[in-house]
């Protein structure tokens, strides 16, 4: 990644109110509405692919 | 040994020469049987399963030809299947339909509910492509549940998939994307009335599914980045044109048969976003490419009244039969007497021969042996009466194959 570019902001989820909050690089882990120090990372959107059986 | 013996034995000897005369007077005093016809208890025997209270005789077929050669009846199948076989239609409702086939042999008629489970194919979703799934159902059982959906499209306006090649000749794409939001700021503390928080669950239906008829809409990663100058990007479909364009579904766009079938349920902020790819199969494969629900038959039951059952026994009797077989019909003089008015409904639990031998000996149960009531229920995928006329085109196939592999 381009170190220049600014970074983009990546979202996680709270463990307590289950909000999404997006964090920078060197942000504080803590969630935004509840102060929850507890954060998740998202399901990834790569594709798995299941056989229906 | 002794004298006493050989009186004993002289006595029995002359016993058997007396019962060897009365055989014999017997048979002389019998009547012709006629030639070409089977006496009725012989031809019972072969018509009838007769079942009595422990259980049933006579059950089996008499498939030889040459069975009833000796009292000149020609027990071949063919001449008398083409001119005594007959279909009845019963009952003909758009997912169900009961008919009769007379004058069939079992094991054909089994062969029909065999190829209706088994052999006839379907549509059903085989692939799931899933983006993302926050549910609490697991990928796998989502998955699973996707693929039970009977599929309303016409298996025969599509082709087997080869080494999952999917193309727009042999796939169904159905996309799914659902998400339930949250409902503003969380009220109150937490983990108290998570029902009464405001916030709404969502239910997943197969209307959600919709048809995708240009084909999926995921790229396949490997041709991510790289080669997007290109027009498209390659996706896990490859589609030549659209399947709406085609006249066979431009008027009658696929689709789940059913609207609400649950496959999941969502919490606030949880989603599913997924592509399910339907191609062919058959029931052997998977039961899901079944497309009957089920397809079953059973004999015409036949029940005779031997002896008149009067009165009280009557009575006992209607009361005793769980489906209401008998009647009552009143002979005069206050007497009444049974009668059977619905035979048709005899399951033959044998209720009424239970109670003891007089009952055996003044009802018979019978079944007909070539006459199969034979009832289909289709999932929605095909009509009940082209889901019959597709099997028999399959038995039709496979004697052509194998008439072929004997030349």
């Amino acid at each position: 990644m381009d170190p220049q570019q600014p970074a983009e902001p990546v979202y996680y989820i709270c463990g307590d109110c289950g909000m999404e909050i997006p964090l920078k690089p060197n942000d504080v882990i803590q969630c935004r509405e509840c102060g929850y120090r507890i954060l998740y990372k998202k399901r990834t959107r790569r594709i798995v692919q299941y056989e229906a059986r | 040994m002794s004298s006493s013996n050989e009186n004993t034995t002289s006595s029995s000897g002359s016993e058997q020469s007396d019962s060897r005369n009365d055989t014999l007077d017997f048979i002389e005093k019998l009547s012709d049987v006629p030639m070409g016809k089977l006496p009725p208890h012989i031809d019972f025997q072969r018509t009838r399963v007769d079942c009595k209270a422990d259980a049933p005789i006579h059950t089996d077929t008499f498939q030889y030809s040459g069975a009833y050669a000796s009292m000149g009846v020609d027990n071949s199948l063919l001449d008398s299947f083409s001119s005594n076989f007959r279909v009845e239609v019963i009952r003909l409702e758009k997912d169900e339909m009961e008919f009769d086939m007379i004058g069939i042999d079992p094991a054909i008629a089994n062969a029909f509910r065999r190829i209706l489970i088994a052999e006839v194919p379907t549509m059903a979703i085989e692939r799931v492509l899933i983006a993302n799934n926050t549910s609490v159902i697991q990928d796998e059982v989502l998955s699973h549940r996707l693929g039970l959906i009977p599929i309303k499209a016409d298996p025969r306006l599509f082709e087997f998939t080869e080494n999952n090649a999917a193309n727009e000749k042999n796939t169904i794409v159905f996309g799914l994307k659902v998400r339930c939001e949250k409902q503003g700021k969380r009220k109150g503390p937490k983990r108290e009335g998570q029902e009464q928080d405001g916030q709404t669950r969502i239910t997943v239906k197969s209307k959600d599914l919709v048809w995708l008829p240009n084909g999926s809409n995921f790229a396949l990663e490997s041709e991510g980045s790289s080669s997007n100058s290109s027009s498209k990007p390659k996706t896990y479909t490859s589609f030549t044109c659209s399947q709406d364009s085609l006249p066979e579904f431009s008027s009658n766009p696929v689709g789940p048969t059913d609207g609400d079938i649950t496959i999941a349920r969502l919490g606030p902020g949880q989603e599913i976003e997924l592509e399910a790819l339907a191609v062919k199969g058959i029931g052997k494969t998977h039961a899901k490419w079944s497309p009957v629900a089920p397809a079953w038959y059973r004999m015409l039951p036949e029940v005779i009244i031997l002896k008149d059952i009067e009165d009280e026994l009557a009575e006992k009797l209607v009361a005793t039969c769980p489906v209401k077989v008998f009647d009552i019909e009143d002979i005069g003089n206050g007497k009444k007497r049974a009668t059977v008015a619905r035979p048709r409904k005899c399951t033959l639990c044998r209720e009424c021969i239970r109670e003891g031998k007089g009952w055996e000996d003044s009802l018979s149960l019978r079944r007909v042996k070539d006459h199969f009531i034979f009832t289909i229920e289709s999932t929605g995928v095909l009509p009940p009466e082209v889901l019959f006329t597709e099997a028999v085109k399959i038995l039709q196939d496979k004697c052509e194959r194998a008439i072929t592999d004997l030349c």
